[in-house]
């Protein structure tokens, strides 16, 4: 139990560190590694309380293509970072109050402040099922069964993004020489070598 | 359970059109560019023919893990939504053509589209109806910028996908509440949640807000509307004659299985919100169409108005305003499609022209065009004995039965208001100097058979609204057993 505890302090602080980082630092590429420090320690922080799909969810989705597109966008984006900082202190009252709004919200769903009144239906019901067995076999057990309808439609969702994306994007340019295989490797010594006569002291 | 047959069998239309469109998809991806004209007109064929499947033997029941449901409505509807849908594909070559944009992905995005409506209109369950609305939404999104050189048509695409995202958000967010409150998200559990007293909780109140809000972004209600005259003038028409018909069906479809299903029990509740979306939408669609030069705005203006008239149908909450809705849904969709096979027949030396003076003088030039143009326009302002008409009165007369006396006569009103806009067009095809060219001579093709087709069905209704009403009767029958 000591181990936990100890493992969640660390986690829970290097967490807090990273995110604070993303922030304060002075390289945009700096914020995003550390944002991706952040994304793997609240990973470590799922996996502690057994929530092991959603974990590797998160380090697969988030840190495996969020933060990898970040950094693109950083690396290809020539971003300036004194002029992006220019309004700070202007923009800092509304965002300290909505992080207090959200603190205090957050707190509030906890329970610290206040009796939590409001009920919702079902969850304690479920809670023990689900407890019994591993979730990413009780996901598992569910998504191709009794949701598989929902399933081969999201297939079917992601098939219009990718048909979208290539209509919207793709492009035949004219004036492009692409690299063909076939006909450089195949090519022969005729098509490729022209055997000139020079006669001496005439030059080509 | 999963490979239990029926599930098969209930869902045999949409499984065809899937599998059609993956198979059409790999042709045109093999034979690139020359297979176009094959791909579209199959594509046609298959949403036919998937409309065919639903009656050829007509089932009905759940399937899927209760996530699917299948009865009169859902299949009336959804033939609706498929003969649009194709008559739409068909409509659009000859305008693509010509703005050489003309590629075989275009009518598979549009199969695509027209599976997520079937999907939602079937829909059982709140997750059902996301994943179907979000396949719906995301081919409408790419359409609607499918001709990417135009700027305005990328616009409309951008602002689609932004305002569509916040409306998905919205119906999430509801979505989520609703779940959390009611112990799960199918439509049976809710309904059963909500008659065991949960309704009375603010937070499903709430949610049905939200979920509302979400449906009514998306069948364009006051005042949530902001995106369709927009994108209605931006898209290439093919697909604003698209966008007016099939997504405004497959939506308002929805909006009657959620409202009249799960949240029966809220009926109090959900009644004075639609109540208020209607007769805001009959106000704008009258009056904001009313300074329109646009030919493609004015009937963005019209379909919002004419929602606000479906709406009223839908408050009243009864049997007969239910077969109402399906009953001016129908004609809507005639008189809609008639009226853009027309504007897309509006070339002046070959070149589209989409401005209401343009038709100046279009009753000398090309009478039969004109007339064709008179009778979707009296139509749609409700002009006695038209099928329009017929349509209106069905859905007043469901809303005094169900005692919406004041909305009722707000709607008579907004609809003389509106007849001003529509009969302002056929002024200026019959009464006014042409400007100089006439426009060209329509030729024969699709979009002129469809306006023939149109005004002809247009005139049967008219004269035997009694057919249609029997089926809409029919349909209205699947939600009160």
């Amino acid at each position: 139990m000591i181990l936990q505890a100890l493992a969640f302090y660390v986690f829970a602080a290097i967490t807090v560190a990273s995110a604070a980082m993303v922030v304060v630092s002075r390289n945009p590429v700096y914020s995003v590694l550390f944002l991706i420090l952040a994304f793997f320690n609240a990973a470590a922080l799922f996996l502690l309380i057994g929530a092991e799909f959603i974990a590797m969810i998160l380090v697969i989705v988030y840190v495996g293509a969020v933060a990898v597109l970040f950094l693109f966008v950083v690396m290809m984006l020539d971003i300036n970072l004194t002029e992006l900082r220019e309004g700070f202190l202007e923009y800092f009252p509304v965002g300290a109050l909505i992080g207090a709004v959200l603190f205090a919200e957050l707190l509030l769903g906890v329970g610290i402040i206040g009796s939590g009144s409001t009920t919702v239906a079902g969850l304690n019901a479920h809670g023990a099922q689900v407890m019994a067995i591993d979730n990413t076999r009780a996901i598992g057990r569910v998504l191709y069964t009794q949701y598989f309808y929902l399933f081969q439609v999201a297939g079917l969702v992601l098939l219009v993004a990718m048909i979208g994306a290539i209509v919207l994007t793709l492009r035949s340019r004219p004036g492009v020489r692409r690299q063909k295989a076939g006909e450089q490797i195949y090519r022969s010594k005729e098509q490729a070598i022209t055997v000139v006569k020079v006669p001496t002291g005439g030059g080509v | 359970m999963i490979v239990g047959l029926e599930n098969w069998t209930l869902a045999r239309p949409e499984l065809f059109l899937a599998a059609a469109t993956a198979l059409l998809l790999i042709y045109g991806v093999v034979r690139g560019e020359i297979a176009t004209p094959f791909v579209s007109a199959a594509t046609s064929v298959a949403l036919l023919v998937t409309a065919a499947l639903l009656f050829l033997p007509y089932r009905e029941g759940t399937a899927f893990s209760s996530l699917f449901i299948v009865d009169r409505l859902t299949a009336t509807m959804k033939a609706l939504v498929l003969v649009g849908s194709a008559l739409a594909i068909l409509m659009s070559r000859a305008y693509f053509e010509q703005a050489r944009a003309w590629r075989f992905e275009y009518p598979l995005v549009v199969a695509l589209a027209t599976l997520g409506m079937m999907l939602m209109i079937s829909a059982n369950d709140l997750m059902a109806l996301y994943v179907g609305l979000e396949l719906q939404s995301l081919a409408l999104y790419v359409i609607a910028a499918f001709q990417r050189d135009s700027v305005r048509s990328t616009e409309a695409g951008i602002k689609y996908f932004v305002l569509g995202s916040v409306a998905s958000c919205m119906l999430l967010f509801g979505s989520s509440l609703i779940y959390g409150f009611c112990g799960g998200t199918a439509f049976v559990q809710i309904s059963g949640a909500l008659a065991d007293g949960r309704a009375t909780e603010i937070g499903v109140i709430i949610g049905l807000v939200f979920v509302v809000a979400g449906l009514a972004f998306k069948v364009s209600a006051v005042p949530f509307h902001m995106w369709t005259p927009d994108v209605y003038e931006g898209a290439p028409t093919p697909v604003t004659a698209l966008f007016a018909v099939a997504p405004k069906i497959a939506a308002m479809s929805l909006l009657v299985s959620v409202l009249m299903g799960p949240f029966k029990p809220l009926f109090a509740q959900w009644q004075q919100i639609i109540v208020v979306a209607s007769v805001f939408s009959m106000a704008l669609g009258a009056f904001a169409a009313l300074r329109q030069q646009n030919i493609k705005r004015l009937m963005a203006y019209s379909s919002i108005g004419n929602v606000g008239y479906v709406l009223l149908g839908v408050a009243s909450g009864s049997e007969k305003g239910i077969q109402a809705v399906v009953f001016y849904l129908a004609i809507y969709m005639v008189m809609t499609l008639g009226v853009f096979a027309t504007i897309l027949m509006m070339k002046r030396r070959n070149i589209m022209v989409e401005q209401v003076s343009d038709l100046a003088g279009l009753a000398r030039s090309q009478p039969m065009m004109a007339l064709g143009m008179l009778i979707f326009m009296f139509s749609l302002a409700g002009i006695p004995p038209l099928a329009g008409f017929w349509g209106k009165l069905y859905i007043f007369m469901a809303a005094v039965e169900a005692k919406l006396f004041v909305p009722a006569v707000l709607g008579v009103l907004a609809s003389v208001v509106a007849s001003y806009y529509y009969l302002r067009i056929v002024k200026v095809m019959y009464f006014d100097e042409p400007p100089g060219e006439a426009i060209d001579r329509p030729a024969f093709g699709v979009n002129r058979a469809v306006a023939l087709v149109a005004a002809f069905l247009i005139a049967v209704f008219s004269l035997a609204p009694q057919p249609l009403s029997l089926i809409a009767e029919a349909a209205a029958k699947g939600l009160f057993p």
